[in-house]
C-alpha cells in the first residue's frame, strides 16, 4: 500500500503545511544566526581582552554550551524559568533564547580562533611598509579573518538549523509536529508515517545540503 | 532548592544515566567503526562505494538525528521493519557520528604531508603496509582532538534517545518533573549528571592532545 | 655488460609543460651518474619516474629484464629492489630510529627481525650514530636525520639507489657528514643516480655526468672532462654561472650554492 501513503503527502494542502511547519524551524534558526553573529562578534573581542574576569565569565559560558546538550538548555528555560523568575516563555522565544545563547558562544570562539590565527608577522611586516593601524586592520587582517572565518560560520549555521528541529519538544508546532499531525489524521493509511517522515528528512537535507556545499567550496577556494 | 528530593532521586539519575552512557558508548565506537571504513573507501578510491560513501556522509551530517530517530522508530514499522528503540538509538548515532567521524579521519589523513606516502611506497611497502605503519597513526594522532569534539557532541545528542521512549537521562528528568512538579530540582539534577558524565570526557580529551603534543605528533617538519 | 637500468625515450609532462621530452639513459652495475643542471630541468622527475611516484607519458623504463614503467599496483614489488632518498628526510616521526629502520625489511621484504636488528645496528654504528637507535627523529639533527634515512635506504639491499638533492635542505655545515656516506657507499660499489647541486661531491663521486636541460640531457661525460672543459655552451654557462654567483655570496664554500629544484 505504500504508492497510497506517499500520496498523502499530496492531498489537500498537506504539503504546504509541512513547509509552512518548516518555516517556523527556518525562522527560529534564521533569528538566532543573525543574533549570535552581532553578539558572538562581541564575545569574540570580550574573550581577548585584557580583563581576566571578562575572559573568565567568557570561559565558563562556553563550557557550559559545549557540555549541556541543546535540549537541557530548553529545558531549562522553558520549564525552569517559568518556575525559577516567573517568567512564562512561549515555545518560540525559549528556542531563539537559549540557540542564540549556544550560537553566540560558539560564533565567538570561532572569531576569536580567527582572529589570533593570523602569523604576527603579517601585522608586523604591514606595520614595516608604514600602514597605520587602521589600515593594517583594513587591508591585511580584515581580509585574511574573513576568508577563514566565512567557512566556519556557515557551518556553524547549518548546525543551528538543524538544531531547531528540537523545539518540537517544547510544543512548537513546526515541520516534525505538522508532520504527526498529517499522520494522525491519515490514521488509515498504514505507511503515511514512513512517508511524512521521509519527506521531513528530505526536506531538511534539501535546505542544509546546499550551505554545507558552500561552506567546502570557499573553503576549498580559499586554502589555495 | 529541597535537597531531600534530590538525595532520593540520585538512583533514578544514576539508571538513566547508565543508559546514556551505555548507548552513547556503543554508538560512538560503532560510529569510529563506521567512519573510518568510509575514510578509507574514500582514500583507496574504492569503485561504486567510495561514492556511496560520499553521498551518506552528506545525507547524515545535513539532516537532524532528531528526524532520522523519528523516521526510523516510526516511519520504518509502517513498510515492515521493525526495530526495537535500543536499536534505533544505535543506528541512529552511528548513522550521524559515523560521517562526523569519517571527516575528522579524512582531515587527519590529509595533514599527512604527501612525502610520507612517497617514503613509505620507496620502502616498497603495498598501500595497506603504508596506511596501516605510516601514515593512520600520524593522522590518527592529528584527529584526537577533533575525534574527542564527535564523542562529546555524540553523548549529548544521546538526549534524544527520549523520544524512543528509552529511559535515559533526558526522559527520567521529563517522567519526575511531569510527575512531581519539582521542575528546578528536577532540572538542576538534569544538568549536573550531563556535566558529570562529560567532564570527564573532556579531561580525557585535555590530556590525550598534551601527550600528543610533547610526543611532537602533528605536521610541523624541523628541518 | 648489461645494464642494471635502462631509460628509453620517456617523456613526462604537467598541465602541458613537457618536463622530461625524450630522456634516455643506461645505468650500469656498480656505476655511480650523477645528474645537474638547472631549476626545472627535469632532474628530479627523472629519479620520481625511475621508481613510478610518477608515471610516465611514453617511452619505457626496465630494470635488468623487467619492464618496469606500467607496472601499476604492483610497482611496489619493484620498490623494494630500489632505494630513494629525499632531500626532506621523510623518517617517520611517529617511530624510534629504529623502527623506521626495520619497517622496509620486516614489513615489505618479510626478513627475520633479528637478523634485520643485527645490521641496522651495525649500519649506524658505520655513520656514527650507534647511540641514536632509540631516539625520535626529531631530536636529531638534519644531518643525522638524513644519514638515518639512507641507513633506512640501505637495509633494503637495493639493486639501485636514487638520492634526490639529499643535502638541499641541510645546513652547510652538516653536508658533508652525509655526503661521507654517500661516498662510502659508492666506494662499496652500490650502483646510484644522484641528483646534486654539489659540483665538488659531483666530481668526486661520480663515475658519469649527466648535464640535464630543459628536459632532454644536453651532455654526458666523465667528471674530469666535463667539470673542466663542458663541451656544449648551455653546460659551461650553468657552470659558470655557478662559480661567478657564488664566488661573490660564499667565498667559502664555491660549490655550495643551494638552490631548490
Amino acid at each position: 500500500m505504500q504508492d497510497l501513503g506517499i500520496s498523502v503527502l499530496f492531498r489537500g494542502v498537506n504539503f504546504q503545511r509541512l513547509l509552512l511547519g518548516l518555516w517556523v524551524t527556518l525562522r527560529i534558526a534564521l533569528i538566532t544566526i543573525g543574533i549570535s553573529i552581532v553578539l558572538g562578534l562581541l564575545f569574540g573581542i570580550v574573550m581577548m581582552s585584557r580583563s581576566r574576569a571578562a575572559r573568565s565569565v567568557c570561559r565558563v559560558w562556553l563550557e557550559i554550551v559545549r557540555f549541556m546538550p541543546q535540549l537541557v538548555l530548553l529545558y531549562l528555560v522553558y520549564f525552569g524559568f517559568a518556575r525559577l523568575f516567573g517568567w512564562n516563555l512561549d515555545g518560540e522565544a525559549s528556542a531563539v533564547l537559549v540557540f542564540s545563547f549556544w550560537g553566540t558562544a560558539e560564533m565567538g570562539d570561532l572569531f576569536r580562533g580567527a582572529l589570533t590565527s593570523i602569523p604576527r608577522h603579517q601585522r608586523e611586516s604591514a606595520a614595516a611598509l608604514g600602514l597605520t593601524r587602521a589600515q593594517i586592520n583594513r587591508y591585511i587582517l580584515l581580509p585574511q579573518t574573513v576568508r577563514r572565518l566565512l567557512p566556519q560560520v556557515i557551518n556553524l549555521s547549518t548546525r543551528i538549523i538543524k538544531t531547531t528541529a528540537l523545539v518540537k519538544m517544547i510544543n512548537v508546532t513546526e515541520v516534525l509536529k505538522v508532520g504527526q499531525q498529517i499522520i494522525g489524521q491519515f490514521y488509515r493509511e498504514p505507511s503515511a508515517a514512513f512517508w511524512v517522515y521521509a519527506a521531513v528528512f528530505l526536506l531538511y537535507f534539501l535546505i542544509c545540503w546546499p550551505i554545507s556545499l558552500l561552506a567546502g567550496s570557499l573553503e576549498r577556494r580559499y586554502h589555495e | 532548592m529541597d535537597w531531600e528530593f534530590i538525595g532520593s532521586h540520585i538512583p533514578d539519575y544514576a539508571a538513566g544515566a547508565w543508559v546514556t552512557l551505555r548507548f552513547g558508548l556503543c554508538g560512538v565506537g560503532c560510529a569510529m567503526a563506521l567512519g573510518l571504513i568510509c575514510c578509507l573507501l574514500r582514500y583507496f578510491r574504492v569503485p561504486v562505494l567510495k561514492g556511496a560513501a560520499r553521498g551518506y556522509i552528506e545525507l547524515a551530517r545535513n539532516t537532524p538525528l532528531l528526524v532520522q530517530l523519528f523516521f526510523l522508530y516510526a516511519g520504518l514499522p509502517r513498510v515492515g521493519i521493525r526495530l526495537s528503540a535500543e536499536a534505533c538509538a544505535v543506528i541512529g548515532l552511528t548513522f550521524l557520528g559515523g560521517a562526523y567521524m569519517a571527516e575528522a579521519f579524512r582531515s587527519g589523513l590529509e595533514s599527512v604531508e604527501k612525502s610520507q606516502r612517497e617514503a613509505g611506497e620507496c620502502l616498497g611497502l603495498t598501500r595497506w603496509q603504508n596506511i596501516r605503519y605510516i601514515l593512520l597513526p600520524q593522522a590518527l594522532a592529528t584527529a584526537v582532538p577533533a575525534l574527542f569534539a564527535n564523542v562529546i557532541f555524540l553523548i549529548k545528542e544521546t538526549s534524544m534517545f527520549s523520544v524512543l521512549a528509552m529511559m535515559d537521562l533526558m526522559n527520567v528528568a521529563d517522567t519526575l518533573r511531569t510527575s512531581g512538579g519539582r521542575t528546578v530540582e528536577v532540572l538542576f539534577m538534569l544538568a549536573a549528571a550531563y556535566l558529570a558524565l562529560l567532564l570527564p570526557v573532556s579531561l580525557l580529551a585535555n590530556l590525550a592532545e598534551r601527550r600528543l603534543r610533547y610526543a611532537g605528533f602533528g605536521n610541523q617538519r624541523s628541518v | 655488460m648489461e645494464p642494471i637500468l635502462r631509460v628509453k625515450e620517456i617523456y613526462k609532462g604537467f598541465d602541458g609543460n613537457g618536463v622530461l621530452q625524450g630522456v634516455s639513459l643506461d645505468i650500469r652495475e656498480g656505476e655511480v651518474v650523477v645528474i645537474i643542471g638547472p631549476s626545472g630541468c627535469g632532474k628530479s622527475t627523472l629519479l620520481r619516474c625511475i621508481n613510478g611516484l610518477e608515471k610516465i607519458d611514453r617511452g619505457e623504463i626496465w630494470l635488468r629484464d623487467q619492464r618496469i614503467s606500467d607496472l601499476g599496483k604492483d610497482m611496489y614489488r619493484v620498490r623494494q629492489r630500489i632505494g630513494m632518498v629525499f632531500q626532506s628526510y621523510d623518517l617517520f616521526p611517529h617511530m624510534k630510529v629504529m623502527d623506521n629502520l626495520l619497517l622496509g625489511p620486516v614489513k615489505a621484504l618479510k626478513k627475520p627481525r633479528e637478523e634485520v636488528e643485527a645490521e641496522a645496528v651495525e649500519m649506524l654504528r658505520r655513520v656514527g650514530l650507534a647511540d641514536k637507535a632509540q631516539a625520535l627523529p626529531r631530536t636529531l639533527s638534519g644531518g643525522q636525520k638524513q644519514r638515518v634515512a639512507l641507513v633506512r635506504a640501505m637495509l633494503m639491499h637495493p639493486e639501485l639507489l636514487l638520492l634526490d638533492e639529499i643535502t638541499a635542505a641541510l645546513d652547510p655545515e652538516m653536508v658533508s657528514e652525509v655526503l661521507n656516506v654517500v661516498i662510502d657507499l659508492a666506494e662499496q660499489g652500490m650502483t646510484m643516480a644522484i641528483v646534486t647541486h654539489e659540483m665538488r661531491f659531483a666530481e668526486a663521486v661520480a663515475d658519469r655526468v649527466l648535464f640535464m636541460e630543459q628536459g632532454v640531457i644536453a651532455e654526458e661525460g666523465v667528471p674530469e672532462e666535463f667539470f673542466r672543459e663542458p663541451r656544449t655552451e648551455r653546460a659551461r654557462r650553468f657552470l659558470q654561472s655557478f662559480t661567478y654567483a657564488s664566488a661573490r655570496k660564499r667565498p667559502r664554500d664555491p660549490a655550495g650554492m643551494p638552490e631548490d629544484a
